[in-house]
């Protein structure tokens, strides 16, 4: 019933007031709240020292490793070897391989530049504001396929730019290109995966139950083997279809499958009498899904299809078995180099960071996502 | 005012599995009539609308809307759901859609109403059911009443010849009850088909051309208000029907 829903997750005030019913000045306040809910009782003030000591022991760690004993360059191994801390001057050295991989030296703006561009790409689409209207539709659209274009003509070439092979696209351009392609790619295949799984038509809703049944019981790494050696032995010979397009077929492929039962699970909260107000109104099956029943379909399920994204973000380090250098893979190259020997620690922090830094803001946008979507429908089922 | 037959049941038979919820259904309803039906519970009146707009299916007979054979397997049911409005007992709005664009959705994408039309004709719309300050609303900011016109609105934005009701009020709180009931009574004076199936009897005395009595899957009266209202003349089903809804 729409109008007897009530708000969910209402804020339940966690910090309780000052038990003394009169304004006190900031400092005894803070006191007073530290007391109160740090030291509220033997057990608590246990847990309060025993966390300051662990955060004290690793911030002291970290610190120590990160800044006192770290060494910049032009320390040398031996030189950082002895301070015992970070060894930034290996990574000076080496964060443009870590970054870019095996693509020629020379060129390396051209891979900087193509990441800057698709960045910009998907930062101007997570704007709600460019989707607004249809005119904006058409220019994101527009935008996307330019956009796009330009990123493929800076990596592999051509207008004047010297040709590179996709075989030395590596590192991070790899590993993004790889990620946005397949979530967007996913994203669509999924829907129509799942809107099949629930076809009335027999024959599409089983051709979707087995590929998803099959694609989930085999593993993501089997079926990179699979495009990587066995898709040569089917196609023709003279058809050579670069490493990089069946990795990201398979990735594609993968995925859908897992998203596909995701939106299924939104599909399935719909009541039913959304379909009979669309039917009502005479709405074919079309204009229903796409303009009422995926739109609400698909806000609930915003969690657990960022959850599946942040993984195929990560999970794009398996290329590595089919011989890609992604992120990963360029991080193990530099820590091979046997000037550098020994060192990998700082190779995978800076590597880590970027991940983090890439996952958390997926996380991040999808709470505010909901958030936003929250609030505009308020009280509504 | 009342011309043509416009809906047609002919010995219209529907069971759900065993269970048998309409039997040996004939009903007439002529171009302008409103006609409320009401029974107990189960009495499958509610099943009887659906079938007029295709959303349930039957086993059994025939239903004919506007001429045209109903049968949802077949295909027709489509072409004849633009004619027919329906409102339901939850409403049944677009959650994730402002007031405004519930109204504007279906003239859009089912009569290809370029936008400025279409929302023009909402707005005209929504102000007959005195709502029109609300369009950029969403639905669970309004009231259930408040969006129950909305439903109203929405469906007479597609223009529709028969307009259907399921139980429209007896979701709301009977504060609102009131406010329904009176844009249906505006609406009743447009000369719309409707077919209401309510227990608001004042309603069914003020506005109904017939009154239709369902009782197991059946019709067992079917008679103008003054008759359906008048002790002397009402069947003993009738009398008892009444005095359960009124104790």
């Amino acid at each position: 019933m729409l109008s007897d829903t009530q708000p969910q997750g209402q804020p339940h005030g966690s910090s309780r007031p000052p038990p003394v019913g009169q304004v006190h000045p900031p400092l005894r306040r803070a006191l007073l709240w530290i007391w109160t809910n740090l030291f509220g009782s033997v057990w608590n003030s246990v847990l309060t020292l025993v966390v300051l000591w662990l955060l004290f022991v690793i911030g002291r760690g970290m610190l120590g490793w990160l800044v006192l004993d770290a060494r910049t360059a032009p320390a040398t191994l031996r030189e950082c070897i002895d301070a015992g801390g970070a060894c930034w001057a290996f990574l000076q050295d080496k964060w443009r391989l870590i970054l870019f991989g095996t693509y020629p030296h020379e060129q390396h703006w051209r891979p900087a530049l193509a990441l800057a561009l698709f960045a910009s790409l998907v930062i101007a689409s997570c704007v709600p504001a460019s989707w607004a209207t249809v005119e904006r539709r058409r220019w994101m659209f527009g935008i996307w396929l330019l956009g796009m274009g330009g990123v493929i003509v800076l990596m592999s070439g051509g207008f004047g730019l010297p040709e590179v092979p996709v075989r030395l696209w590596s590192g991070l351009p790899l590993t993004v290109l790889l990620a946005v392609v397949g979530m967007v790619s996913c994203f669509f295949l999924a829907i129509l995966l799942a809107l099949g799984r629930r076809s009335s038509m027999p024959v599409v809703r089983w051709l979707c139950i087995v590929y998803i049944e099959v694609i989930r019981g085999v593993p993501l790494i089997s079926l990179l083997f699979m495009a990587n050696i066995m898709t040569p032995l089917i196609l023709p010979a003279d058809v050579v279809v670069p490493n990089l397009v069946r990795a990201q077929i398979a990735f594609i492929m993968f995925f859908a499958a897992y998203l596909a039962e995701v939106i299924r699970g939104g599909l399935q909260a719909i009541p039913a009498s959304q379909y009979a107000a669309c039917k009502a109104l005479g709405m074919g099956y079309w204009t229903s899904m796409i303009f009422v029943i995926l739109p609400q379909a698909l806000r609930i399920v915003i969690p657990s299809m960022v959850n599946l994204f942040i993984a195929m973000f990560k999970d794009t380090s398996l290329v590595i078995v089919i011989s890609m250098l992604d992120l990963l893979g360029t991080a193990n190259a530099a820590k091979a180099d046997p000037a550098w020997m020994g060192l990998f620690m700082e190779a995978y922090f800076f590597i880590a960071v970027i991940y983090v830094l890439v996952c958390a803001s997926m996380s991040w946008y999808s709470r505010w996502t909901e958030r936003r979507i929250g609030s505009r429908q308020s009280r509504s089922a | 005012m009342v011309g043509q037959p416009l809906i047609r049941f002919r010995n219209v038979n529907k069971w759900y599995g065993s269970l048998h919820v309409l039997r040996d259904i004939d009903l007439t309803v002529r171009d302008g009539e409103r006609v409320v039906i009401c029974g107990p519970s189960g009495s499958g009146k509610s099943t009887a609308i659906y079938l007029i707009n295709g959303l349930q299916d039957y086993q059994q007979g025939e239903v004919e809307v506007a001429g045209i054979r109903l049968r949802e397997a077949d295909g027709t049911a489509h072409d004849i759901r633009r004619h027919v409005g329906m409102v339901f007992q939850q409403f049944n709005l677009f959650p994730h859609l402002s007031v405004l664009e519930n109204c504007c959705l279906a003239p859009r994408k089912v009569l290809g109403l370029p936008r400025q039309e279409a929302e023009a004709r909402a707005m005209e719309e929504l102000a007959r059911v005195r709502i029109a300050d609300q369009a950029q609303k969403y639905p669970g900011q309004l009231s259930g009443g408040q969006q129950q016109r909305v439903a109203i609105a929405r469906s007479l934005c597609m223009h529709p010849r028969i307009m259907l009701f399921d139980e429209p009020t007896s979701a709301l709180d009977p504060e609102m009850v009131g406010e329904v009931l009176e844009a249906m009574r505006d609406l009743a004076r447009r000369g719309v088909t409707m077919i209401c199936v309510t227990h608001e009897m004042g309603f069914a005395r003020a506005v109904a051309d017939r009154i239709v009595l369902m009782e197991a899957g059946r019709i067992v009266e079917d008679a103008p208000p003054a008759r359906f209202f008048d002790p002397s003349q009402q069947s003993p089903r009738v009398r008892a029907f009444l005095e359960n809804i009124l104790a």
